[in-house]
C-alpha cells in the first residue's frame, strides 16, 4: 500500500507551511506504519491542539482531535477501554510538555503501553511564535523580543525519569532512523517517548535567522550525534540521538486486567 | 546487488509547495525548483534511487518509482 492511502486525501495538500517539519514526520510515521502492517482499524490517533495535533485529521485511521495537553488522558481512556488497539499520540512540545506536562509525566509513570510522539520544533507555530519550554535560553519568539532566559526540559531525561519504559530522539533530518525508531516504538509494551526534532521556518527559522527549511535541517545534521558513536565522544556538546531506554516493565492495562480478574473471583 | 533503475519521479504538483528541501538534499541534484514553485525533475537520468527526496518530502508530494521488472512490480 502507499503511504498516501492512509491518508484522508481530500484534506490535502496540508495546512502546514511550506518546509514545515511535522509533514516530513508525518510521512515517516505512515511509514513505520506500513511496514508494521497495522490494519486501519487497529490505529488510534489521539492529538491535542496546535500545529501538530493537525495529524490526526489528516490520517485515515480512528482518530480523536482533543482538548490542548489532554490527549494523553483521552489516550488513557481509549487504551483502557480497548487494550488491543495501538494507541499513538503526536503532540508539539508545548502541547505535551507545558500545557500537558503533568499528563506527560503521569502517564509515563503508569507505564500505559501508548506511543508518544513529541514533535519538538521549540515554539509555539500556530499562535504566532510564542517560546516554549523547549526552546531553551537565547532563542528570539515574539513573546522575548530580548531572547529567552528560561531553561529548557531535556525531554528523554524528564521520560526516563518519569518512567517511560523505552525512550528515543530522532530528527525531521533524519527520516529513515525516525520510521526505525517509531517501529520499535510502537511495539514496544509501555509507554514509549520518542522525540523528533523539527523545524518551524515561518516562526523559529525566520526569528532566529537560521534561514530557510533545508538549512534548519542542517543544522539537525550538523547538531545531533548517535549515542555511543565517535562524534559525540569528540563533542559532548552534540544532542544525542537513538534509543536511550527500552527495557520491560509491567503495562499498566496488563497489571489492570489482573486486578479486575481478582475483583471478578471476590464477587463469585 | 544491481543498480535500481528509475522507472518515474511522480510529483503531485498540487501538494508540493515548493519548500525545496528535495532540491537541497538531492545528492545528484536531479530536482529543481520551476517558476511556479513546484519540484521538477529535471535531469531523471541522474536518479540513484536513494528516495531521500520521497522519505523527506514534508508534503508527501513525491514518490519514487523504482522499476522493478514484469515479474516485481508493486
Amino acid at each position: 500500500m502507499a503511504i498516501q492511502d492512509y491518508l484522508r486525501q481530500r484534506y490535502f495538500p496540508h495546512m502546514w507551511c511550506p518546509g514545515c517539519g511535522h509533514g516530513t514526520i508525518l510521512n515517516s510515521l505512515l511509514r513505520a506504519i506500513e511496514e508494521l502492517e497495522i490494519e486501519k482499524n487497529d490505529l488510534v490517533i489521539t492529538s491535542g491542539i496546535g500545529c501538530s495535533a493537525r495529524i490526526s485529521g489528516y490520517v485515515d485511521f480512528h482518530s480523536l482531535h482533543t482538548m490542548h495537553g489532554r490527549a494523553l488522558p483521552c489516550a488513557t481512556g481509549v487504551k483502557l477501554s480497548r487494550p488491543h488497539l495501538n494507541v499513538i499520540v503526536p503532540m508539539g512540545d508545548g502541547d505535551a510538555l507545558a500545557i500537558g506536562g503533568n499528563h506527560f509525566i503521569h502517564a509515563a509513570r503508569r507505564n500505559i503501553d501508548i506511543t508518544a510522539i513529541v514533535m519538538n520544533n521549540r515554539i509555539y507555530g500556530m499562535t504566532g511564535g510564542q517560546f516554549s519550554p523547549l526552546s531553551g535560553p537565547g532563542v528570539n519568539a515574539t513573546t522575548a523580543p530580548y531572547k529567552t532566559i528560561d531553561n529548557s526540559f531535556d525531554t528523554v531525561k524528564l521520560a526516563i525519569a518519569a518512567g517511560a519504559s523505552f525512550v528515543a530522539r530522532s530528527t525531521a533530518y533524519h527520516a529513515q532512523e525516525s520510521t526505525d525508531i517509531l517501529k520499535k516504538a510502537i511495539q514496544h509494551k509501555g509507554f514509549s517517548v520518542v522525540e523528533i526534532l523539527s523545524q518551524c521556518p515561518t516562526h523559529y527559522g525566520r526569528k532566529n535567522k537560521e534561514g530557510d527549511a533545508a538549512s534548519m535541517l542542517e543544522f539537525h545534521k550538523k547538531n545531533t550525534a548517535r549515542i555511543g558513536s565517535k562524534a559525540l565522544e569528540k563533542n559532548p556538546d552534540l544532542t544525542p540521538r537513538g534509543i536511550f531506554v527500552d527495557v520491560d516493565t509491567p503495562e499498566y492495562c496488563a497489571e489492570y486486567e489482573k486486578i479486575i480478574a481478582v475483583a471478578s473471583k471476590e464477587k463469585m | 546487488m544491481a543498480r535500481q533503475k528509475l522507472k518515474e519521479i511522480v510529483i503531485d504538483r498540487s501538494w508540493c509547495k515548493g519548500c525545496g528541501i528535495c532540491v537541497h538534499f538531492c545528492p545528484t541534484k536531479v530536482l529543481e525548483i520551476d517558476a511556479n514553485e513546484k519540484s521538477v525533475a529535471v535531469r531523471p537520468e541522474d536518479c540513484i534511487c536513494c528516495k531521500m527526496c520521497e522519505l523527506r518530502c514534508p508534503d508527501l508530494a513525491i514518490t519514487v518509482l523504482i522499476d522493478q521488472g514484469e515479474d516485481n512490480e508493486k
